[in-house]
């Protein structure tokens, strides 16, 4: 158990340079109110957090929705919303500008009703935003072929779903996650969109993922600051049984004790 | 003159302007960004770009979201 720990507390999640001591990500959005997030957010120990970009209302003044999330997270703007290659690049650098930030969630969303992405727009605004110097963490299917085209463009993590955005369904696939884990041992991989509960936090994590982000799963919990807890302790669970290495499964019995010697 | 601000036709009197445009509006000057016909504008050139006839301006800023489709 010391070595396990001690294995942990060495190992940060790296991306685009930066290292983070929690492997959970988490959204802003769904919130019942600002006290609640920031409550949620504390708990759940993550570091790093989403937002969106948005046009400013003209017609009142609107507070900074920045101003109450907590200061020391690293702020991670996203391109949801955008349904093409350019409106996403657009949004990305509006984000850069606005936050001085290169990091970019990049979202290319195919279909209002599964909110899929649209891989092949995806990878071309990854394409065009490397290029430009972003830290490109893109959402797509969890196909090992996009994956790899994904990284040969240059993007610092791969963001593959578990499943649609906000159903917390949990895992659906989880042998393409784990055959993704096989083939890339070396990319960042963190299981966007589709966890509902700790356990899927937890499994996604025991297949090798390097993180999760979440949103809905916490937000509408009933007690969103108890889940936050929740999916911060399955997600160090997850990761410490990946690194435990997990016993074989057997389709029969096998006796944890003596067989010898027993009374007759 | 008329400009688009966010999709919306607005009449501005005089040649504002970025920041003096952002100044009228009274919204607040950090963490959001403009695009002015589809090109960011940075921050240091909001005082000298000037706006002129059928400008599309964008102003953004940060809502709360995970992801999505909207």
């Amino acid at each position: 158990m010391k070595t396990a720990v001690a294995t942990a507390d060495r190992e940060k999640l790296i991306i685009g340079g930066r290292a983070f001591s929690s492997r959970l990500i988490i959204g802003t959005g769904k919130y019942r109110s600002h006290e609640e997030m920031r409550k949620a957010h504390d708990a759940s120990g993550a570091e790093m957090v989403t937002v969106a970009v948005r046009r400013v209302p003209l017609d009142r003044s609107s507070e900074s929705f920045l101003d109450y999330l907590n200061p020391a997270l690293q702020i991670l703007p996203n391109t949801a919303g955008c349904y093409s290659t350019e409106d996403a690049v657009r949004t990305a650098r509006l984000a850069r500008e606005a936050l001085q930030t290169d990091l970019v969630k990049l979202e290319v969303i195919g279909d209002q009703t599964t909110l899929f992405p649209d891989n092949e727009q995806t990878l071309e605004a990854a394409r065009i935003l490397v290029k430009e110097g972003f830290v490109v963490l893109p959402y797509f299917n969890d196909d090992l072929i996009m994956a790899k085209k994904l990284l040969d463009a240059g993007c610092a993590a791969i963001m593959p779903l578990a499943a649609p955005i906000g159903s917390g369904l949990g895992v659906q696939n989880p042998a393409n996650l784990r055959i993704m884990r096989e083939q890339l041992p070396d990319a960042t991989i963190i299981v966007d969109a589709g966890v509902g509960t700790a356990s899927d936090a937890a499994i996604a994590m025991e297949l090798g993922a390097d993180g999760v982000l979440m949103n809905t799963a916490i937000a509408e919990a009933e007690d969103p600051t108890k889940m936050a807890t929740a999916m911060k302790l399955a997600i160090e669970a997850g990761r410490l049984a990946y690194l435990a290495g997990r016993m074989p499964k057997r389709l029969y019995a096998s006796a944890s004790s003596p067989l010898e010697n027993v009374i007759k | 003159m008329r400009v688009f601000i966010n999709g919306e036709s607005k009449e501005i009197s005089g040649t504002p302007s970025l920041a003096e445009l952002i100044n009228q509006l009274d919204l607040p000057a950090t963490r959001i960004a403009i695009e002015l016909n589809r090109e960011v504008v940075r921050r240091n050139d909001w005082s000298s770009t000037i706006l002129q006839d059928d400008d599309r301006i964008e102003i953004v800023h940060f809502v709360g979201g995970g992801r999505g489709g909207d």
